[in-house]
């Protein structure tokens, strides 16, 4: 046995006493604060525990992915909630990076206009609090729609009004036959890409990968709809009227307002950072680099796809995902326009009936900790992967 | 005469500036006659070529004139910004059409068809906004609930507040040091007391009458000044060799970091009174500083640990050749330095600290936002979300607009002194 471990010598007296005291303090505040909740929750006749989570939430939501009603339990409403944080958040950042790297590149144009164009868009919407975008988007411009009898009309399949935009729904038949299509395809363009390359390198023989997947992406799927038995209908959405003066739609899929603007006002916010971040990858790649690609007598394609690409990709990508990280958290002020998100249903409605506040807070603030340690983790993995690799 | 269709060139300028130019306003005057007389030139055509005959007949018009090295020094600057390909005639068209066929929209809501004048909504007769409303409730939307009365006293703070930071770049260097931590310990206390009143004989005004744009000012104002000192010792906490103290600050920041700050307000408004002891009470306003401040100071350790990391080891290994402890080391040498090279991170940080806090309307705290979604809810002032909004938006960008220009130019002045 290692007696050293006892006998503490000056310096390590001087290391261990501030952890010490710092782990002492910590622990102290832990256990007077629980201290304090234990003797808060006897008074109210409360106890401690996670087993509301299964007894009958009674409410209703009004926009769901799944199956929910009042008579499902806590648990199921916790679901929904994050099906909807997370259905929100996949949508702005779709949108953003769609914009995000447009305005991006758009204020490299050596268009003037478009130039100038790009940086007014993001000089706007990066200083304005989402919040107010939100409740802009929300409150003002998505309220001046149209009631339904004047929908405004896309092509007589698709119908924008003040209660949502109403798109076709799409009616699936052996729905997952198409999707295990897709995976196969997927799966073929791996082992191509990994073919081509072998034969690249080994034997110097060029095959055209991209085309081949293309081509493979297009055509195991339509194969699925030719011999796999799988059909797809849509279901238009049509304008009834339900009295003499109120009109509906009926069919298709309705995109809730509250979506719609908080879709918007994510995706346009976050997407002038992402802009930046583009701007700031392509202006790091020195102009150096375009050149000796020129001179080797890459074209201009080729150098885009090949050189300046895979290192503007490494300066873009790390401060995006904290975007995209940020987008998701910020997709809880869904809460301010009763977008039944996370936080609404859980921290909200569900803490409002239960009156656990310690563990709905903790089970919310823990889901959201865990979205974002997942990401920012995958991310991290990412980034490893792609950092240079230095000989 | 030779005229090359497909490109264009010097020989016959004229010919083809007049094809040009000619060309290019006809899809002017057919946009224009669109956009403010409701007549479609090229009614003609099909449905599709009418809708697009403005870009079609101005992308042929600017192909023409795109002829290299004219000699005329006009038109070579507008080839060379506007129309250096097909691509970016078009591009150049559809934005200057969106100009055309929204701007004059826009300017007329906001202030050509615009009621300024009258303090009641039945005055708002025109199909413009109606800045009516902004005028009537601004005492409102600056100062909350706040009683007219007592209003010298935040319209006090705050200037005693840029007073003493205006006066850290007047008074020499050497009072430097006490405003700072005048601005730092004195200056929160007196600012509270005067605010609040209850002493010196001033008016006891409760946290639920503070609201406006000074309660956007003061939640921000107290939580820069908090988060900065604890944004500091977990930076040096997260960089220590102490274990216990490294993994203790590293959980802190990553837990602060990973959560939306609304869920951070439900834990200040629902969760942290059951902490305290039963029977004790806590102003719903300090805590919702005290859970910005926190919040905020874990990205503030982030900023702070950048400058800490971009420090070069020399600095350290000289400060300890000398002789200095921990402590001494950090605030005499690796502090000053590192400070300085994040300060432009510093000021984002507070950038997105003013841009996070309407969202204390979760706890029921009414700042500008908060104030506007109150005052469009008046039976009276029904329907003015719009107007309200759109202000509310306008202050908030003069604000952040100034405060970004501002930390871009601390960053180019502070890179060129490296």
């Amino acid at each position: 046995m290692n007696l050293n471990f006892f006998f503490i010598n000056l310096k390590n007296k001087k290391r261990l006493i501030p952890q010490v005291l710092t782990l002492l303090f910590i622990a102290l505040g832990i256990s007077y604060f629980a201290f304090n909740a234990q003797v808060n929750m006897g008074n109210r006749g409360i106890s401690f525990g996670y087993g509301f989570l299964s007894q009958e939430a009674s409410f209703d939501i009004g926009f769901s992915l799944i199956d929910y009603d009042g008579s499902h339990t806590y648990a199921r409403a916790f679901l929904v909630g994050l099906l909807n944080t997370l259905l929100v958040s996949s949508i702005g950042i779709l949108i953003a990076t769609l914009i995000g790297v447009t305005v991006g590149i758009g204020r490299l144009s050596s268009n003037y206009l478009v130039a100038k164009f790009s940086e007014v868009y993001v000089e706007v919407f990066r200083n304005i609090p989402l919040l107010l975008q939100l409740f802009f988007w929300y409150f003002a411009a998505l309220r001046a729609l149209p009631l339904p009898e004047q929908a405004i009309n896309f092509n007589d399949i698709s119908y924008l009004t003040v209660k949502g935009w109403y798109v076709p729904k799409f009616l699936w038949t052996n729905f997952s036959i198409f999707i295990y299509s897709i995976l196969a395809s997927i799966v073929a363009i791996i082992f191509v890409s990994k073919y081509a390359r072998k034969q690249r390198e080994e034997f110097g023989k060029h095959i055209s990968s991209f085309y081949i997947g293309m081509s493979l992406l297009f055509l195991i799927p339509s194969l699925s709809f030719l011999i796999g038995g799988v059909t797809l209908n849509f279901e238009i959405p049509v304008l009834k009227q339900m009295s003499t003066t109120i009109f509906n739609f009926h069919g298709g899929v309705s995109i809730i307002p509250e979506l719609l603007s908080l879709a918007m006002a994510l995706s346009m916010y976050t997407a002038t950072f992402i802009a930046e971040n583009v701007r700031a990858g392509i202006l790091g790649i020195g102009k150096g680099q375009k050149e000796a690609a020129a001179s080797i007598g890459l074209t201009k394609a080729q150098i885009l796809k090949l050189v300046v690409l895979p290192q503007a990709l490494r300066i873009i990508i790390p401060p995006t995902t904290n975007q995209y990280l940020n987008l998701t958290k910020n997709s809880s002020l869904a809460a301010a326009i009763a977008y039944p998100d996370l936080v609404l249903v859980f921290a909200g409605t569900a803490l409002m009936q239960t009156g656990r506040a310690i563990e709905i807070v903790s089970i919310t603030m823990g889901t959201y900790l865990l979205i974002s340690l997942s990401i920012s983790s995958f991310m991290n993995w990412y980034n490893k992967s792609v950092a240079i690799k230095e000989k | 005469m030779n005229l090359n269709i497909l490109k264009p060139n010097k020989e016959n300028l004229s010919t083809y500036l007049m094809l040009g130019i000619g060309l290019l306003s006809v899809g002017f005057i057919d946009i224009f006659s669109n956009t403010f007389f409701n007549f479609n030139i090229t009614k003609i055509f099909p449905g599709i070529i009418s809708y697009l005959s403005p870009l079609l007949l101005g992308a042929f018009g600017l192909h023409f004139i795109r002829i290299e090295y004219s000699g005329n020094k006009t038109l070579d600057t507008i080839n060379k910004n506007l129309n250096s390909s097909n691509f970016n005639a078009i591009l150049s068209l559809i934005v200057i059409f969106i100009l055309i066929k929204y701007l004059p929209p826009l300017l007329n809501w906001a202030f050509f068809d615009a009621n300024f004048l009258g303090n009641s909504k039945e005055e708002c007769t025109g199909d413009g906004a109606c800045w009516v409303f902004v005028k009537v409730w601004f005492n409102r939307f600056m100062y909350g609930m706040y009683p007219d009365a007592e209003q010298w006293r935040i319209n006090f703070s705050f200037l005693l507040l840029i007073g003493s930071i205006g006066s850290i770049f007047i008074l020499p260097l050497k009072f430097k040091k006490y405003i700072i931590l005048f601005l730092l310990f004195i200056f929160p206390i007196i600012a509270l007391n005067i605010i609040s009143g209850g002493m010196f004989g001033l008016k006891w005004i409760e946290t639920g009458a503070w609201g406006g744009l000074s309660l956007t000012f003061i939640v921000s104002a107290f939580a820069l000044i908090f988060c900065f000192p604890i944004g500091v010792f977990l930076a040096l906490g997260r960089r220590s060799d102490l274990p216990a103290i490294k993994y203790s600050s590293i959980g802190f920041i990553e837990l602060w970091r990973g959560v939306p700050l609304i869920t951070v307000l439900f834990m200040s408004a629902v969760m942290f009174p059951m902490f305290l002891p039963d029977g004790t009470y806590m102003d719903k306003l300090m805590r919702v500083i005290i859970a910005i401040t926190l919040f905020e100071a874990a990205y503030m350790a982030e900023v702070v640990r950048g400058g800490l990391q971009a420090l070069p080891r020399g600095q350290y290994d000289a400060a300890k050749s000398l002789g200095m402890g921990y402590w001494r080391m950090h605030f005499l040498i690796i502090l000053p330095q590192a400070l300085k090279l994040v300060i432009p991170g510093i000021a984002n940080t507070f950038l997105a600290l003013v841009k996070d806090t309407p969202l204390i309307f979760v706890v029921g705290l009414l700042e500008l936002a908060g104030m506007i979604g109150l005052a469009k809810t008046n039976p009276d002032w029904l329907g003015m979300a719009t107007e309200g909004y759109v202000f509310a938006a306008f202050v908030f960008w003069i604000i952040c607009f100034a405060m970004s220009r501002y930390s871009q130019n601390l960053e180019r002045k502070l890179s060129t002194d490296r």
